[in-house]
C-alpha cells in the first residue's frame, strides 16, 4: 500500500487566551493520498481554512501532528523546510487579493524561483514561465501585464500557475472558485483535473460548495465547529450520509431541478440530540468501505 | 394572468467612462405579476443588478445615464420622477434587499429603531404601534426572542439573523415589489435554505412580488416562478421555471446549465464549460453578443442582433437558431436528458 502523501493528526489550532481559547480546529485526524482530491468542506467558521493555513504553517499549530511526504512538518531541517515550501503550495480564494498588483504576471512567477535560487540562467527561468502560463491556459504574451488587466478568472489562473512552478506533490486550494462566476468556475475546475491528470498530484480542496465539491473530490471530509465529523468516498457520502450533520448539510444545497427543489425536505441539525454522556468515547468510527463517522459506541450500533 | 405590478420596456443604461461609453443594459423589457417571483440570472457584468438599481433609481447620474426606456409602475414612469417623489416610492412601495448583510445595516444604530425607521417615515403612525409592528415583523422573519433583540445592535446578530432583520425592514411598508439582489450569496447553504423558506412563507401570506437576482441556478430552481437570463446588458430568454429548467432555447443558457454540476452527475463527466468571456460592453458587438462563445453561431449572429422569438406564451428566447428558416441545431445531451426526464416523469 502506498503511504499517503500527507497526514494530520490530532490537529488542534486554538486562538486566543490560554485560560479560554477558541478551538478553531480541534483535534482533527484526515490523511491525503498522492493523486488524490480529498474536499474539506463546511460552513463558514467551521474550521476548513484554519486547517489548511495550519498544515502549510501560516499559522504554528497548537497541538498534533502535521506529517508531509512522510516527515513531521515540525522537524524540518533548514534545507528540508525549503523542499518543504516547494512541494507543498496554496491557492487562495480572491484572486485580487493574492496577486501584488505592483507586479507584472512575470515578475510574480519569477519571485519564488528566485527565492529558492532555481534557473539561474535567466533564459531558461524565462521559457519555464512561458511553459507555466502555457499549462494554466494563459500565452506568453500575458506575462508582461499586470493583475488588473485580467478578469478573475485569468487571475486564479495565474494563481494556480504560482502554485505550479515547483510540481508540488500537494495543493492546498482554499476555496478556489467560490469568487468566480459559474462557466468560468467549470473552466477553472475542468483545469484542475487535467493538470491532476497530468502531474498526478493531489489537491486538498477547502470549500462550501457543495456539489462542485462532490464533482472535484475522491473522498469529502465533512467539519463542525473545529471537528471532523465524517469522511468518505464522494458518492458513497453523498448518498449515505451517516451523520445527522452531513445529512442536514446536504439536505440545504439547491440543486438545479425545479422539481426536485419543490419536493425537497430541508432536516435541521441539532447538537442536543446527541447528549453524549461525559464517560462516553465520541471519536471517528469506521463505518467500513473508508467510511468514518465521529459518534460514540451508542450510536454506532445504531447507525451502522 | 392578472395585471403587472411593473412594467420595464426597452430599458438603456449607459455608463461614461474614461475608457468610453458603456452599455451597460440594452434594452431591457420585461413584467412582473402580482404575487410571483421572477428571478434574473446572470454572470457578473451580465447588468442584471444595474437593471434593478435602475428601478430603484440608486445608480448615480453622472456616470450613469438612463438612455431611453420606460419603467412603469403603479401607473407612472419612474424614470420621470423626482429625487422627492422617488423617496416616497423606495422603501414603501418598491424596496430592496441586498447581498451583504454585514453592510447594509447601520452599525451605530439599535436594531429596532432601524425597522422602525422606514414606517415612521412612510406611514402615519405613532412609535409604540411601530414598536409593535416591528416586533411582529421580527418574529414573521424568525428571530427568536425579539424584545431583548430590538434592543441590540448588528454586530450582535449573525449573518443570517442580519439578513432576516434586511427582510423585515424591507418588509416593514408592506411593498408591492421586493427586489432582492443576491441576498442569500453571502450566507452559507443551511442558513440560506432557511432565508429562502422565510421569503417564500412571506410571500404566500403578503402577496408580495419579489423579483430576485442570483447567479445560483439552483436557488433559482428553489424561489422562482419564472426566470429571465441575462447576458451582456440583454434579456436572452425569458420563461416559466419549468421552460427554462428543461426546455431550454438559447445557447447561453444550455451553456449556464451545462457548467453547473448537480449532486447525481458522474464524476468521471467532464463540466461543461463556456468558452472564452463575455463581450466589452464598451463597443458592443453588431450581431448576438453571445455569437463569438457561441458553438452553434451561424453566419446571421455576427450580423444581426436576433428578436425575441415565441416559443410559447410565456417563453420567449432571442437566438436565430428559432427563426423558421434557421438549420437544426443539435442540441446537447444535457440539455435533451432535462427534457426527457422533466416530460417522461410526466406521463
Amino acid at each position: 500500500m502506498t503511504a499517503p502523501i500527507l497526514e494530520v493528526k490530532n490537529l488542534k489550532k486554538y486562538f486566543g487566551a490560554k485560560n479560554n481559547p477558541l478551538k478553531a480546529v480541534n483535534d482533527i485526524t484526515f490523511h491525503v493520498m498522492p493523486g488524490e482530491t480529498l474536499g474539506l468542506v463546511g460552513e463558514s467558521g467551521c474550521g476548513k481554512s484554519t486547517t489548511g493555513r495550519t498544515i502549510i504553517k501560516l499559522y504554528e499549530k497548537t497541538g498534533g501532528e502535521v506529517i508531509f511526504n512522510g516527515k513531521h512538518t515540525d522537524q524540518l531541517s533548514t534545507k528540508e523546510q525549503k523542499k518543504f515550501n516547494q512541494e507543498l503550495q496554496m491557492i487562495f480564494q480572491d484572486p485580487y487579493a493574492s496577486l501584488n498588483p505592483r507586479m507584472t504576471v512575470f515578475e510574480i512567477l519569477a519571485e519564488g524561483y528566485d527565492i529558492h535560487g532555481i534557473y539561474k540562467d535567466k533564459k531558461e527561468r524565462r521559457i519555464k514561465i512561458y511553459e507555466l502560463l502555457e499549462s494554466v491556459g494563459l500565452n506568453r504574451e500575458h506575462a508582461n501585464r499586470y493583475p488588473h488587466e485580467f478578469s478573475g478568472g485569468q487571475r486564479q489562473r495565474i494563481g494556480i500557475a504560482r502554485a505550479l512552478s515547483f510540481d508540488p506533490k500537494l495543493i492546498i486550494a482554499d476555496e478556489p472558485i467560490s469568487a468566480l462566476d459559474v462557466s468560468i468556475q467549470a473552466q477553472v475546475v475542468n483545469m484542475m483535473r487535467e493538470i491532476q491528470e497530468e502531474r498526478g498530484l493531489a489537491y486538498l480542496f477547502i470549500a462550501h460548495d457543495l456539489s462542485m465539491v462532490k464533482y472535484i473530490s475522491d473522498r469529502i471530509a465533512v467539519m463542525y465547529m473545529g471537528q471532523l465529523l465524517e469522511v468518505g468516498k464522494a458518492s458513497d457520502l453523498y448518498n449515505n450520509p451517516i451523520h445527522p450533520y452531513t445529512k442536514s448539510l446536504l439536505s440545504a444545497v439547491p440543486q438545479p431541478d425545479p422539481r426536485t427543489e419543490k419536493k425537497r425536505k430541508r432536516v435541521d441539525y441539532d447538537t442536543s440530540q446527541h447528549n453524549y454522556s461525559e464517560d462516553e468515547e465520541v471519536t471517528l468510527r469506521d463505518f467500513g468501505n473508508e467510511h468514518y463517522v465521529f459518534c460514540s459506541q451508542k450510536e454506532f450500533d445504531n447507525w451502522i | 394572468m392578472n395585471e403587472p405590478v411593473l412594467q420595464m420596456k426597452d430599458l438603456h443604461v449607459d455608463f461614461s467612462t474614461y475608457a468610453g461609453t458603456v452599455n451597460a443594459v440594452r434594452g431591457v423589457s420585461f413584467d412582473v405579476y402580482k404575487g410571483e417571483t421572477l428571478a434574473i440570472v446572470g454572470e457578473s457584468g451580465s447588468g442584471k443588478s444595474v437593471t434593478n438599481q435602475a428601478i430603484m433609481k440608486l445608480l448615480p447620474q453622472p456616470p450613469a445615464i438612463y438612455s431611453s426606456g420606460e419603467i412603469l409602475f403603479d401607473g407612472k414612469n419612474l424614470l420621470d420622477l423626482s429625487e422627492k417623489q422617488m423617496e416616497k416610492v423606495r422603501g414603501k412601495d418598491i424596496s430592496m434587499i441586498f447581498q451583504d448583510p454585514m453592510t447594509s445595516l447601520n452599525p451605530t444604530m439599535k436594531i429596532g429603531k432601524q425597522i422602525t425607521e422606514v414606517m415612521l417615515k412612510h406611514q402615519k403612525i405613532s412609535k409604540n404601534d411601530a414598536k409593535k409592528r416591528a416586533l411582529e415583523l421580527m418574529k414573521m422573519v424568525g428571530i427568536p426572542m425579539p424584545e431583548r433583540r430590538l434592543n441590540q445592535y448588528p454586530h450582535e446578530f449573525s449573518g443570517g439573523m442580519r439578513q432576516r432583520v434586511v427582510i423585515a425592514i424591507a418588509l416593514a411598508a408592506d411593498p408591492k415589489l421586493l427586489i432582492a439582489d443576491e441576498p442569500t450569496t453571502a450566507l452559507d447553504v443551511t442558513i440560506q435554505a432557511q432565508i429562502l423558506d422565510v421569503m417564500k412563507e412571506i410571500q404566500k401570506s403578503s402577496q408580495t412580488s419579489i423579483i430576485f437576482i442570483t447567479h445560483d441556478l439552483g436557488v433559482v430552481a428553489n424561489v422562482a416562478d419564472r426566470v429571465a437570463v441575462m447576458y451582456a446588458g440583454e434579456i436572452v430568454e425569458v420563461g416559466t421555471v419549468e421552460d427554462i429548467f428543461y426546455n431550454p432555447q438559447h445557447p447561453y443558457t444550455w451553456g449556464l446549465l451545462g457548467s453547473m454540476p448537480d449532486l447525481n452527475e458522474d464524476r468521471d463527466q467532464r463540466l461543461r464549460t463556456i468558452e472564452g468571456s463575455p463581450p466589452d460592453l464598451t463597443d458592443p458587438p453588431k450581431g448576438d453578443a453571445f455569437a463569438p462563445r457561441n458553438p452553434y453561431a451561424m453566419k446571421i449572429d455576427y450580423e444581426q442582433n436576433p428578436p425575441m422569438f415565441k416559443v410559447n406564451d410565456q417563453h420567449f428566447a432571442k437566438t436565430w437558431r428559432l427563426h423558421p428558416d434557421a438549420p437544426e441545431t443539435e442540441i446537447p445531451d444535457i440539455i435533451k436528458n432535462r427534457y426527457l426526464q422533466y416530460t417522461g416523469g410526466d406521463n
